[in-house]
């Protein structure tokens, strides 16, 4: 396999000004990698700072209620700053800071990203600079404040769908223009080499300690883990040490919107076509003419037109199986589990949530699912009172 | 010998530099594309770069992400890109270049997109997000059907200018300056660095692109290098000037020339 590849899938297709660059951190992260005190650094960051590990959590009243298999949640909506996020961002901007970086910039959709990012630029005396779609500002405005609070500077990108795609381009377009000293951290396992490695690497802590978090309760492994899938970082963690346990079904849930049908959604395995953008080759949302297809969901977070390579190559090699959930079907599922568990989460993670509902019923009792609840939901309760037709006087 | 060796050959054997004008194919519409090259190339334009519109493209600054879009909306596709350069190739012999991303040649697919280029005279193509090191995706197809895929240098690329240019055709594209597309006012201090390192790597014609827009620039990097790329500039006036912006982008090309004739 090429170096970068998952089979036919990455690769590094970017403009030549940033090649050294990202050869650059290939050399500074296959360094961090091997460095014991950068590991330590990085895992006290974890256990002292994001309180990891995140629990393993057996949802008693959800496994009643659906009267199947039984639902373990792996709490990354209880990590500092409210994801799964976290685990990548202190890693990336440790590794920054020793490559000498003092300024960091990042993309972000829903705004956890961002968050996160802020946050670790503050912890570790890091310049910082956010690009995100104004439709996602507008979504999501209170992430906004919380940015700047953070001392960050949050620029609204009006190019394009002024969605998460285009907080992309514009990241790469500002990266373009300044490398000497800033670090691109990018939020999920998506863009070109080492990226999707890099961000995995830092993401697979997940499913490190939720495989053995569940075989010291279970005493067996899980019947099928899931999470939702935008460019599929939670997916990657959670799925990651479960790879190699066939028996195991790992299960991603993407955006289907207001339906696969009407073309308003971000479903890229079911209505993808594989392609080349952001730096990958991998499955993305495109138009006949091979154009970026404007996509769509509730979740800001799973609005993406693409999707991982390393999650291209286990759909293609069937390891991997990868199913639709609706923005009512994600409303529901959102709603389901705050009444059952008592849990507000992210409407992103709600879309797992959904898929849940559907297939645990029908699986025996004594299995178990993993299901990575990636985020907590108070960025979304206005976003889903105006779904709902309700008016909250904010 | 390509169609863009042989008219880098003329140019030299004239003392001259060559001038290379882009313009998004379709912006505001075909005709208007068609007039604008015509209009370059009897200005004395020696190279055309015709831009296929993209919808994300993440190398080009405000005024050319403007021109795609422009043009997309238009209903530009690329099989009716493939028709302007048909139609020019009835009118005009200096090289035509594509510029576009890979995304729309993956899905035209490979083979069948440079059997196209070959079938209208297209003689080259410049893929910005398709550095070295992804080259063998496209190398052997393009080369078998005649087009000359252009190789960037940028700024950045230190070391790797030797194993860039040992692998290049037709001409080097040396990017002035950090950054995407569109008009700057100065001449980056570290380009003639650059283009010494390029001289020393290969023989290959090496032209400037990002940034130049002014004659005063163009006389100056016409003095370094064998030839001056020109977008956003023209661009802009394709957006100010719409369907008449050809007797405009005339003048400035025919300006623009002329400073290059200076010593």
């Amino acid at each position: 396999m090429r170096t970068g590849r998952f089979g036919a899938f990455g690769g590094q297709y970017i403009p030549e000004t940033l090649m050294n660059e990202i050869h650059a951190l290939e050399r500074a992260y296959e360094h961090c990698q091997n460095d014991p005190g950068f590991r330590a650094e990085l895992n006290a960051l974890l256990r002292d700072y994001a309180g990891r590990p995140s629990l393993l959590y057996f949802a008693e009243k959800m496994t009643e209620a659906l009267g199947g298999a039984k639902v373990y949640l792996k709490r990354e909506d209880l990590n500092h700053t409210g994801s799964h996020k976290i685990n990548n961002v202190l890693g990336q901007t440790l590794l920054a800071k020793k490559m000498g970086k003092t300024r960091v910039i990042a993309e972000t959709g829903a705004g956890q990203h961002g968050v996160a990012t802020a946050t670790a630029a503050a912890l570790l005396g890091l310049e910082c600079e956010i690009f995100m779609g104004r439709e996602d500002t507008r979504r999501q405005s209170l992430n906004v404040y919380r940015m700047e609070l953070l001392g960050a500077r949050v620029h609204p990108v009006t190019s394009g769908t002024m969605t998460l795609k285009d907080a992309v381009n514009e990241t790469m377009r500002e990266w373009v223009s300044r490398t000497h000293d800033t670090h691109y951290v990018l939020g999920s396992v998506m863009g070109p080499h080492p990226f999707p490695t890099i961000v995995r690497d830092f993401q697979s802590v997940i499913s490190l300690e939720a495989r053995a978090q569940i075989l010291e309760k279970e005493g067996r492994l899980p019947a099928a883990v899931m999470a939702c899938v935008g460019g599929g970082s939670n997916a990657i963690g959670m799925f990651y040490h479960f790879i190699p346990d066939a028996g195991v079904r790992l299960i991603g849930c993407e955006a289907a919107g207001r339906g696969l049908e009407t073309g308003r959604h971000a479903a890229t395995i079911a209505r993808g076509e594989p392609g080349v953008f952001h730096g990958m080759k991998s499955y993305f949302c495109q138009d006949a003419e091979g154009q970026i297809a404007p996509v769509y969901s509730i979740s800001a977070g799973l609005d993406y037109p693409g999707i991982g390579p390393e999650h291209a190559h286990l759909y293609q090699t069937g390891r991997g199986e990868y199913v639709s959930v609706t923005d009512d079907e994600a409303v529901e599922a959102f709603a389901f589990l705050a009444k059952t568990e008592g849990i507000i989460c992210a409407i992103e993670s709600a879309h797992a949530v959904a898929h849940a509902m559907r297939i645990i019923p029908q699986m025996p009792k004594e299995e178990s699912v993993l299901l990575c609840l990636s985020g907590r939901g108070d960025k979304d309760v206005a976003a889903i009172a105006r779904y709902q037709g309700v008016d909250l006087h904010e | 010998m390509s169609n863009i060796s042989k008219a880098f050959r003329d140019i030299k054997s004239k003392n001259e530099k060559a001038f290379i004008g882009f313009v998004t194919g379709g912006d505001p519409n075909l005709q208007a594309s068609e007039n604008i090259i015509l209009a370059m190339a009897r200005a004395g334009a020696d190279l055309i770069e015709i831009g296929i519109p993209f919808s994300d493209p993440i190398a080009e600054g405000p005024v050319i992400q403007a021109a795609n879009l422009r043009a997309l909306a238009a209903g530009t596709t690329v099989e009716k890109i493939f028709g302007l350069v048909r139609g020019l190739r009835q009118k005009i012999d200096i090289p035509l270049v594509f510029l576009t991303y890979l995304n729309p040649v993956h899905h035209y697919g490979y083979e069948a997109f440079f059997a196209r280029c070959e079938a209208v005279g297209l003689d080259g193509i410049i893929i910005p997000d398709l550095p070295f090191e992804e080259r063998d995706e496209l190398r052997e197809t393009a080369a078998r059907h005649g087009v000359d895929l252009i190789s960037l240098i940028a700024p950045t690329s230190g070391r790797r200018v030797a194993e860039i240019a040992g692998q290049a055709s037709g001409f080097l594209y040396v990017v002035s300056s950090m950054g995407v597309t569109g008009m700057r006012n100065d001449i980056p201090a570290g380009l003639p660095e650059t283009l010494k390192l390029v001289r020393a790597a290969t023989d290959l014609p090496v032209a400037v692109g990002f940034g130049l827009h002014s004659p005063e620039q163009a006389r100056q990097v016409a003095r370094i290098a064998d030839g001056v790329i020109v977008g956003s500039a023209i661009v802009k006036l394709a957006e100010r000037y719409g369907e008449q912006a050809a007797e405009h982008v005339f003048a400035y090309v025919k300006g623009m020339k002329e400073a290059m004739l200076e010593k």
